[in-house]
């Protein structure tokens, strides 16, 4: 059987007297689209947030590829492969793209300037910053130099994917991604997900909206009440089998439910 | 538009904004905001220029110019603070204190009469004082960074704070240039450029700019200070260390308060515990002018030198003309307003 590259067993999450995750278990296979829905208050974005390095679990196992990980920063997980886009995009709207991109891991000269002097190596992260938007097949955005803030919502959010995406990360988070913004928009973000699943990605989708679920998930993980409700596919449950999971309508037996790679 | 968006997709096209002169205009100033600054400083001395000829005389300028230093060295300062959407009001409190250290080190015990360890090596003296400032800066910063209090609140407490421990190590004595070292002194010192004269003071004043606004555009430090300034929440996601970041910024502040120090001895010829009250606010509203952004992540440091010389050569402006000390103050703040409204406006720029 496939190792999961992310797996979590038995976390929780508290807020003050709020417990927003209450002993959840995850699992994410390689290569796999998994979506995770559940109500409002059923700790989606705690739960992602965890992997993200956003948050440290209270209590819990979480491991990357088979290692035990205990995140701190977003930069750990990003050390170990995990990136996320978060809802808020966490981009620096004053700043240019290719600043964006490189946000938190500039790339300096090789020259005296950048060893002595610090001086970012510009031109290269431009440069580089041009390929990623142009591999992913957005490279629609007029100029690289251009402030986030002109960016209309759906580039701004393929900016924040492409900056998940560009740094040799095997896995992708998305929260919300298409909350913000209007169809056409989140088609192209959908597309773009498939796209880095073709790429040999791994993607976790948060989303409330059902149809996009079923439109790009392998496989879906329901949360509800902090904890894992079900784990079901596009094929073997319905839309409103899904709807019934997430508010505690349907309970479903361990047999029925999809732990295992499609 | 470059050909490249000629031959984008349908999709990427409805993304594209219809371009009146007045949003192109406003798009300019958001993305260079220092030049909003730069023409109503062109246009200043332009305008008093032409109604005062004694205004563009060499002498005049090189006054206006050499008036500049110390609020336009205190201004980076304010700067680098303000575009972490902080405020630093305690910026002239620390510099006095720092100066007041650094001439009490430095002259004789008689002299000084508060400072048994007085008396010893000038250098030595500007070294600890600027250390002193430095220090001052960092606990503005540990205050904010560690406990999470507002910026506004921590340095008008430590305002008041170095104010009062001025006058507690150094009492109000006035320590006048004669009775200290005279290399203390050599920053109010200069040399002339054809008919116009330059202090090292403002060479100092300049070396700073430099190096800030350097650090600024070319180093990861700087663009960090930008994303903090802009959304503290995302820089944090986006893998910055926002403490970290926070912290150097007022540490790096104190060290220009410190260096403004040594400035201000040269500059005023003495080192006085009373050289400027408003020196705090006169700060704030340089930087304003300049088109930093008081909400922080916008603006260039450049904009603080500009919006420095603008509040001068008003003032000089006016005061050629004939108008009344309190007009001239008045006119000032009418200044910030509008230079606040500007800033208001060119953030609009919206998709």
């Amino acid at each position: 059987m496939t190792e999961p590259i992310v797996k979590a067993r038995g976390l929780v999450k508290r807020f003050g007297s709020v417990t927003a995750l209450n002993g959840t278990d995850f699992d994410l296979f390689p290569g796999e689209v998994l979506a995770v829905i559940g109500d409002n208050g059923a700790g989606k974005s705690s739960l992602i947030k965890c992997f993200a390095g956003a948050h440290t679990p209270d209590e819990g196992q979480m491991w990357v590829n088979g290692e035990e990980v205990v995140f701190h920063s977003t930069q750990d997980a990003r050390r170990h492969g995990v990136e996320t886009v978060f809802q808020t995009l966490a981009v620096a709207p004053a700043l240019d793209i290719a600043s964006n991109l490189f946000l938190g891991r500039e790339e300096r000269k090789k020259s005296f300037m950048g060893t002595v002097f610090r001086q970012l190596d510009k031109k290269g992260m431009r440069r580089k910053a041009a390929e990623h938007l142009e591999s992913l097949g957005i490279s629609t955005l007029q100029d690289i130099t251009q402030a986030v803030e002109t960016l209309s919502g759906g580039q701004r959010q393929a900016v924040s994917v492409a900056r998940a995406a560009a740094f040799g990360s095997q896995v992708i988070i998305l929260d919300e991604p298409t909350a913000a913004l209007g169809v056409r928009e989140s088609a192209k973000v959908l597309d773009l997900i498939k796209d880095l699943k073709d790429r040999g990605l791994t993607v976790v989708l948060i989303s409330h909206n059902m149809p996009q679920v079923y439109e790009v998930a392998d496989r879906i993980h329901v949360q509800r009440l902090g904890k894992r409700a079900a784990v079901v596919t596009p094929k073997s449950a319905s839309m409103n089998d899904s709807v019934g999971l997430m508010t505690g309508a349907i309970d479903l037996p361990d047999t029925e439910q999809q732990l295992s790679p499609v | 538009m470059s050909e490249k968006s000629s031959s984008k997709s349908g999709a990427a096209k409805e993304f594209e904004l219809e371009m009146t002169p007045l949003r192109r205009v406003q798009m300019t100033l958001h993305r260079y905001p220092w030049l909003s600054s730069l023409l109503v400083l062109l246009a200043v001395v332009v305008a008093f220029g032409t109604v005062n000829e004694r205004f563009l005389l060499p002498s005049t300028i090189s006054l206006m110019v050499q008036q500049t230093v110390i609020v336009g060295s205190l201004a980076i300062a304010q700067a680098l603070i303000i575009l972490t959407a902080g405020i630093d009001l305690s910026i002239g409190s620390i510099m006095i204190f720092g100066q007041m250290l650094m001439a009490n080190l430095a002259v004789f015990v008689v002299a000084s009469n508060v400072l048994p360890i007085a008396g010893q090596n000038p250098y030595l003296a500007m070294v600890l004082g600027v250390l002193a400032a430095t220090a001052a800066g960092a606990v503005n910063g540990f205050l904010i960074v560690r406990f999470g209090l507002p910026p506004f609140i921590v340095t008008l407490g430590t305002w008041s704070v170095f104010m009062g421990l001025t006058l507690i190590f150094f009492k109000a004595r006035t320590i006048q240039g004669p009775e200290m070292p005279e290399v203390m002194l050599t920053l109010g010192e200069g040399f002339s450029v054809g008919p116009f004269f330059v202090t090292y003071g403002l060479l100092v004043m300049f070396a700073m700019y430099f190096v800030v606004a350097w650090s600024l555009r070319n180093t990861a430090w700087g663009k960090h200070v930008y994303a903090v300034g802009d959304d503290p929440n995302a820089a944090t996601l986006s893998g910055i260390n926002t403490n970290k970041v926070l912290f150097s910024v007022y540490l790096v502040a104190g060290l220009i308060m410190g260096i403004t120090a040594i400035i201000t001895i040269g500059r005023v010829g003495s080192a006085s515990p009373n050289v400027d009250p408003m020196l705090n606010l006169q700060s704030i509203t340089a930087v304003v002018i300049g088109g930093i952004s008081l909400f922080g992540g916008r603006g260039a440091v450049v904009g603080a030198l500009i919006g420095s010389l603008i509040v001068v050569a008003v003032e000089m402006g006016l005061s050629l003309a004939g108008v009344d000390q309190a007009y001239r103050t008045a006119s000032i703040g009418v200044l910030v307003i509008i230079a606040v409204g500007i800033d208001q406006w060119i953030r609009k720029v919206k998709v």
